[in-house]
């Protein structure tokens, strides 16, 4: 009989000083290199302090290099900011690659149709008029129908991301050049007109996410709206019960939201890329689903986590690379690494009793 | 016939932790007798539902040791607790509505589906104990008392002889539960062993034998009921001894506060959940709502409030100098905003009240967030506000910063009353104001509603204790059906009238 009591039960924690919390997320790291030296070792039998150097060289190796990864983090730390608002209300916005892609969209669209025809100042303000205008709306279509009859935000976001992507693969017909490429190419590769840099290259979406990270923080922690999206995602009853009109909430949430994800398409198409791509947000606007909730939603942890996820996925490229290795073989250690951050997040919350360690406490 | 039986369960040092510092149980001994009633009487919180979810096999327990049959054995599922004749109604009905009561009974079994032979078996059942179950009978066609029913068929079917009552009274009319008891009373004469988990005194002596006492999760000890008092119980359930008598100041300077004429409201799917419903609510007085769960209460205030659209109707606040306000069609921003100053305490509390994972500040701030033109919130008068009521209302919390959900039952609705009755209210509409409440923290929610009262607030009070409805309420409206089945005096309405109005219309049988 004894032998079928529980060896052990889940306890819910109360909340961790901090120094413990950072102490376990510290432990999961060291635990996810080890099993990632582990990995390496037992299937490339390569040295992993190899491997580890390679994966710091792909991030910080030159300057350019630097440079990108900043930039990199910029772009996924600015589409975090963007669905965090939602996130927050309890809105799932998985929609962020295509309100990304929609505001790209709306940049190109400018770009290609008013060159040449207005002024270089008039263009760049309709490219970002017009780009934030879209990623809002796109954003706001899946809420407003979520306010008026109920539909599923997740899939309703997720189905607008398809519709995007097939739009920009229309156009990248429409607007082919050179023609018979079926890519759009750089856009005014020449004449750099309409382009929108700040200093070096890579600066401007740097500036705006540190911008973006501070006035997200303020409007979320202390400004009236923060307020009510906060009390619609805890209790939407608690909310219609004070008097707040949820269905508004929902959609001027969701038109900053996807407003901030037209910007992001708008930097990168002015800003980055300068050109239009099915694939420009690059799956972005799903990670940055991972970046928020990892940070419990903080606009400044955003900045680490980003960092954390850039870096690491710049390093996974830098292995296949100069070790001539598969791909798949850095995606297995990126894959790792995230386990175990996201996994330490359990012990955090909760902790583990064994059942005879509570008896020997009482005896 | 009870005390030289061996005990049929014995559970000895039961401790169970919720977290590092709820201790829900601690060390607890408790012994059952077959062919005994025995109640489990404590406070809300005292760990009593714990207890017998240790039993039934729900929770596991940390420490101890539970016997069944002399044998010491290991409950680690309901399933286990059915093997060993173990089973418990549980207060929230756990029952599949679009099955039939039947087919609710023998769900999940790993017997051969025979519906016939099942249906026989729980006519027989019936039979016996004197149940008056359908087994045809679809669930969502069902009353609350025939669901328990159904649940209780259900326990039995799968041979209990240990059957655990979690406050099965909360949701029956006095008629109703007599009929339960006397089932209860069938079934011990029939040897089995009866658990009922209750905190109402006068049920533990009038139907049980044995009365066993939790105290904040410890046991405090059990008695013969012939040989104890609801005084001595009620002492060793709070720990110090308590008053037993609400207060009723008389109604000063009474006029009409608010005139509803004809209130009709239809629930999303077409139910009507309220017909007709008029009353006259005065200022300085506290109108009672009585009536079954689910007959209309919930509609009535939140229509009232502006959160339920009607479907025919008016609700008219009377103004002090007369004119009349349509309040109907206005959502509850508006009807905040024209003056007309309605708190409505819900019954939902951390549903529907107050956000649980937001500090008491926070939660202080839900009424008044919107005030000033600034973009910006205004911290500092919420905080004020919290700072207040944690002292005038003897909130216990750790500090204005704790989350609402860390609070006890007790001190979440004092945080909520006290918010309401800060913005100086003229009508206070209360559901389920002392629901999970201990006795002290009722008494302290009785005596601030008696505050509003004498301050000249009109009061709306919807409860389920009909006890504390008679000596609390100046008048008592009793629903039926979602219709008004008479209003009554608080002063000279018996229990047993109110009784049969809450299940036929104007009481007639």
């Amino acid at each position: 009989m004894k032998s079928k009591e529980p060896v052990f039960h889940i306890v819910k924690r109360d909340d961790l000083p901090l120094y413990k919390v950072i102490g376990i997320r510290l432990i999961a790291i060291l635990l996810a290199l080890a099993v990632c030296s582990l990995v390496t070792i037992l299937v490339t039998k390569l040295n992993p302090l190899d491997v580890f150097r390679a994966v710091i060289k792909g991030a910080f190796g030159s300057t350019r290099k630097t440079w990108v990864t900043m930039q990199n983090t910029s772009v996924l730390l600015l589409i975090a900011l963007a669905v965090t608002p939602a996130f927050k209300m309890r809105f799932w916005n998985v929609g962020g690659e295509g309100q990304v892609l929609i505001g790209a969209w709306a940049a190109a669209a400018c770009m290609i149709n008013l060159t040449g025809k207005v002024p270089e100042w008039f263009l760049i303000v309709a490219m970002s008029v017009t780009s934030i205008f879209c990623g809002a709306v796109w954003a706001a279509i899946p809420a407003f129908f979520k306010a008026k009859w109920n539909t599923n935000d997740t899939l309703f976001t997720l189905m607008m991301n398809y519709i995007a992507t097939q739009l920009v693969a229309c156009f990248a017909i429409v607007w082919e050049n050179p023609k018979g490429s079926g890519t759009i190419g750089i856009i005014n590769n020449a004449t750099e007109f309409g382009w929108i840099h700040i200093g070096n290259k890579y600066l401007l979406p740097i500036l705006v996410a540190l911008v973006m990270t501070i006035v997200t923080y303020i409007y979320l922690n202390y400004t009236k709206h923060g307020y009510e999206i906060a009390v619609v995602g805890e209790s939407e009853r608690t909310a219609r019960y004070i008097g707040i009109k949820v269905d508004r909430v929902m959609i001027r949430t969701l038109l900053l939201s996807g407003g901030v994800c037209g910007l992001v398409g708008l930097i990168l198409v002015a800003g980055v890329n300068h050109t239009l791509t099915t694939t420009l947000a690059g799956g972005r606007g799903f990670t940055a689903v991972m970046v928020s909730w990892m940070s419990h939603f903080n606009p400044f942890t955003m900045i680490l986590t980003s960092f954390l996820l850039v870096f690491l996925n710049r390093g996974a490229s830098e292995i296949a690379t100069s070790f001539s290795l598969n791909t798949s073989f850095s995606d297995i250690l990126t894959g790792i690494i995230i386990f175990f951050i996201i996994g330490c997040e359990f012990f955090i919350r909760y902790s583990i009793s064994f059942r005879s360690s509570a008896r020997a406490k009482e005896g | 016939m009870e005390s030289n039986n061996i005990p049929i369960v014995k559970m000895r040092n039961i401790t169970k932790r919720f977290g590092a510092k709820v201790l829900a149980n601690d060390k607890v001994w408790l012994d059952i007798y077959p062919g005994e009633i025995l109640s489990i009487l404590g406070e809300n919180g005292s760990g009593k539902t714990t207890l017998m979810n240790m039993l039934s096999g729900i929770y596991f327990p940390d420490e101890g040791t539970i016997e069944v049959n002399g044998q010491p054995v290991v409950i680690r599922s309901p399933k286990d607790a059915f093997a060993l004749g173990i089973g418990m109604v549980h207060q929230h009905f756990k029952l599949v509505d679009v099955l039939t009561a039947a087919e609710n009974i023998v769900l999940g079994l790993e017997e051969p589906f025979d519906i016939a032979a099942s249906s026989a078996k729980i006519r027989d059942i019936c039979s016996r104990y004197g149940f008056d179950v359908n087994p045809d009978q679809k669930i969502y066609d069902m009353s609350v008392s025939q669901k328990q029913t159904v649940e209780i068929v259900k326990v039995l079917y799968r041979n209990a002889n240990i059957l655990i009552l979690d406050e099965p009274t909360a949701v029956l009319t006095p008629q109703e539960t007599d009929k339960l008891f006397a089932v209860l009373r069938n079934m011990r004469s029939d040897g089995k062993a009866i658990v009922i988990i209750t905190h109402k005194l006068h049920e533990v002596e009038e139907i049980s034998d044995r009365v066993a006492i939790l105290r904040k999760g410890q046991f405090v000890g059990d008695m013969l009921t012939k040989d104890t008092t609801p005084g001595e119980m009620t002492n060793m359930m709070v720990g110090h001894a308590v008053k037993l008598n609400i207060e009723r100041p008389d109604p000063v300077n009474s006029k009409p506060r608010l005139e509803v004429k004809d209130l009709s409201v239809r629930s999303p799917d077409g139910i009507l959940k309220l017909d007709h419903v008029s009353f006259t609510l005065n200022s300085g007085e506290i109108l009672g709502i009585a009536g079954i769960s689910g007959c209309g209460q919930k509609e009535l205030l939140e229509a009232i409030a502006g959160l339920q659209k009607a479907e025919s109707g008016s609700i008219q606040y009377v103004e002090d100098d007369g004119s009349l306000d349509e309040l109907l069609g206005k959502d509850p921003l508006e009807i905040r905003q024209k003056g007309v100053a309605l708190s409505f305490v819900p019954e939902d509390r951390l549903g529907m009240g107050l956000v649980a994972n937001m500090d008491l500040a926070d939660n202080m701030m839900l009424r008044s967030f919107r005030r000033g033109h600034s973009f910006l919130t205004d911290r500092k008068a919420p905080h004020d506000l919290a700072e207040h009521v944690v002292h005038d209302l003897e909130v216990v919390t750790p500090g204005i910063s704790t989350p609402v959900r860390r609070l006890s039952g007790g001190n979440v609705q004092k945080v909520l009353v006290g918010r309401e009755i800060a913005s100086a209210p003229s009508i206070l509409l209360t559901a389920y104001a002392v629901r999970g409440l201990d006795v002290n923290s009722s008494y302290v929610i009785y005596d601030l509603l008696n505050k509003q009262k004498q301050n000249g607030v009109g009061v709306l009070y919807v409860g389920e204790d009909l006890d504390v409805l008679l000596e609390l309420c100046d008048r008592i409206l009793v629903l039926c059906g979602g219709k008004v089945s008479g209003i009554v005096d608080g002063r000279k309405a018996e229990k047993m009238q109110i009784g049969r109005m809450m299940t036929s219309l104007g009481g007639e049988a």
